[in-house]
């Protein structure tokens, strides 16, 4: 059943990537697209632990874990530039 | 994948997990895509995404939990690392759409400060 399902979750999952890709083409402000990369960030680390599920390897979860890591801390280095001028001060 | 001796009920759960999540997180997406100014696109995203990347990332817990005996709590800390740091990123991104002074629509109530 779960053999069965994973595809679809996959092409689903897939589908919202498209969907943060065409709004990173067509955002209007430059927080829009750091909003859109965001979320393409979350939506892949549902991809890689979905094909971790359906290669039932269980060791792909630290490149979840570092790309969520890396997701944010993107997302606050260029939020605190846009807000300061500066990275780090 | 070698899914034929689970017991039926965990199968559905973990498939009830799985389909929840990608429902949720397209939910999500089709938010951002399609909703009018960054303060509505900011809900999509920040909120359902982060719960439906949560039940794909419970369901892996359960599957692997069951597969290697022992249960499997690099996915739990992936979660907790993900509920911790989206409203931050998301009061951030609202911090410095407020500071540039996007345009909000009309049905917005509470825009940036001289709009």
């Amino acid at each position: 059943m779960i053999a069965t399902v994973i595809p679809f979750v996959t092409g689903v999952f897939c589908i919202a990537v498209l969907l943060n890709l065409y709004r990173l083409a067509i955002g209007p402000d430059i927080v829009d697209r750091i909003l859109a990369l965001d979320t393409l960030m979350i939506n892949s680390i549902a991809l890689i632990v979905l094909a971790d599920i359906q290669m039932s390897l269980g060791v792909l979860f630290e490149a979840a874990l570092l790309m969520a890591l890396m997701g944010f801390i993107g997302t606050v280095a260029m939020t605190k530039y846009l807000l300061r001028g500066d990275v780090i001060e | 994948m070698n899914d034929s001796e689970m017991p039926l009920l965990l199968e559905l759960i973990i498939t009830l997990f799985l389909v929840g999540g990608a429902v949720v997180a397209l939910i999500g997406s089709i938010g951002l895509a399609q909703l009018k100014d960054f303060y509505m696109r900011l809900h999509g995203p920040t909120k359902a995404s982060t719960l439906g990347v949560g039940c794909i990332l419970v369901a892996s817990l359960l599957y692997f939990s069951y597969l290697k005996d022992g249960v499997s709590v690099q996915e739990a800390l992936i979660t907790l690392f993900l509920f911790v740091t989206a409203p931050v990123s998301a009061h951030m991104m609202a911090k410095a759409a407020l500071h540039r002074k996007l345009k909000c629509s009309d049905r917005t109530r509470t825009g940036p400060p001289d709009q």
